[in-house]
């Protein structure tokens, strides 16, 4: 799988990069967790979208990170597009449509317990 | 006879059906990343199905921070996600030292490839650990609540709306329920569930005699706090519409909210603790095979990379499980 390869050839930047990745990763998850402790007021107050700006920020986080694990640490930044292609569109695709059915549904549910007729509890 | 198959003039290119990997790929490789596309739609629908029942019940979930507020060593005090940013740490060093492990094998370097994913190995078994302890804690619970005879979860607060436990407010009547041990009793059988440590009747006789007693509805405000209910409204409501007393956590019901809530966590976080497991029982794995020499024989350490790449997902979906149970 020599070919595969291409980034043994400059041997310290692959190590270089790792710690990179993980120090990046790292002050990302310590400004999700102070942000998770201290909540600010308007962040919280300020809807966007059926979210609160702190849970946008905190999948925006996410995702980032998400990415830098799938890039650096499983190599996806050194295969090729066909192969990046076909995993991340595809699962891209499908988890996106599956949590907006689902947070839809979950939506109307909700809004159906709050102003439907009907007690639910007793 | 090689004119059996016919040549369409168009191997050398990409897609052309030459003897090259369209993808530069090898075949265990592009498998492993087909698995995980299709692993990551399995926990994306457990993370929807969350998020669905989550929007269900936005005005009365549970609060993250007052759930999982314990750490080790730290009795009693109040630390919300310290310990779950921890392993979350764990977990990403873990990752890390996987993939200087791969890359140690990408330049055959043996005896590298065996210290970093013993490392992992190690940084593997002390987040399944972590997971252990923080479910036990989820199980046992700190407080207790009491149920309503519609299913919703009531606790209990002083006047300062600092929590109670439901060992603070009962009163021991007497006459009770007890224990019976196997020496004690001819025939014996358990209970379909454990009793609570205190009745319903002593819990409601202890929050009759303390007037500071207040109760604590699921219902959030407008500042995202749980309501408080009056003196007055406490009363009505344990008196009319008490059902049971509720200690920790399983499938049916749970001291922290709806039902679902402990459920999903026990599915969703199981889930992934069964993932790290088998994770881990593949690093073991090959990390003999390192051991014995059997990579370096082959000439390749891919097998490394590919159990990497099965590693890293792992990682991978716990940070979106870290956003989605602790964070939001």
């Amino acid at each position: 799988m020599a070919e595969t390869n291409t980034h043994t050839k400059n041997d310290n930047s692959a190590v270089k990069r790792i710690w990179t990745v993980f120090v990046i990763l790292s002050i990302v998850t310590i400004v999700e967790v102070v942000l998770g402790i201290f909540r600010p007021d308007f962040l919280v107050h300020t809807d966007f979208v059926y979210l609160s700006l702190l849970n946008w920020i905190f999948i925006l986080l996410t995702i980032y990170k998400a990415y830098y694990i799938v890039w650096a640490f499983m190599h996806m930044e050194h295969e090729t597009k066909g192969l990046r292609r076909a995993i991340i569109w595809t699962s891209g695709f499908l988890i996106i449509y599956l949590v907006f059915i689902f947070l839809t549904e979950g939506n109307y549910i909700y809004e159906v317990m709050k102003n439907g007729f009907v007690a639910w509890d007793f | 006879m090689e004119t059996a198959v016919a040549k369409t003039g168009t191997e050398s290119k990409t897609w052309g059906g030459g003897p090259k990997s369209p993808l530069k790929v090898s075949y265990g490789k592009l498998m492993m990343w087909v698995f995980l596309a299709s692993d990551s739609l399995t926990f994306s629908g457990f993370l929807a199905s969350y998020g669905l029942i989550r929007f269900k019940f936005s005005d009365e979930w549970p609060i993250a921070d007052e759930v999982f507020n314990h750490f080790p060593f730290l009795h009693g005090v109040d630390a919300p996600m310290y310990y779950v940013a921890l392993m979350t740490f764990i977990l990403i060093f873990s990752s890390v030292t996987m993939v200087l492990a791969v890359d140690a094998g990408h330049k055959m370097q043996k005896g590298k490839v065996t210290t970093y994913l013993f490392l992992t190995i190690i940084g593997g078994l002390i987040f399944l650990g972590s997971q252990a302890w923080e479910w036990k804690n989820f199980i046992n619970g700190t407080y207790g609540a009491v149920k309503t005879k519609g299913g919703n979860i009531v606790q209990f607060v002083d006047t300062q709306g600092e929590r109670l436990a439901i060992a603070d407010v009962a009163q021991a009547l007497p006459g009770q329920r007890v224990h019976q041990k196997p020496s004690e009793a001819i025939w014996y059988s358990f209970d379909e569930r454990d009793i609570p440590t205190y009745s319903l009747e002593e819990v409601k006789k202890g929050f009759m005699a303390n007037e500071d007693i207040l109760v604590r509805i699921q219902t959030l405000d407008d500042r995202g706090q749980k309501v408080i209910l009056s003196r007055d409204k406490s009363i009505s409501l344990i008196e009319n519409q008490a059902a049971g007393v509720v200690e920790g956590a399983n499938l049916t019901e749970n001291e922290y909210g709806p039902p679902l809530f402990a459920d999903f966590f026990f599915f969703i976080t199981g889930f992934h603790g069964f993932h790290v497991s088998i994770g881990v029982m593949l690093n073991i794995i090959i990390f003999f095979n390192v051991l014995i020499g059997t990579y370096e024989k082959r000439g390749s350490y891919e097998m490394v990379e590919k159990v990497g790449l099965y590693w890293h997902f792992v990682d991978l979906v716990w940070v979106f499980v870290f956003t989605f149970f602790y964070l939001v």
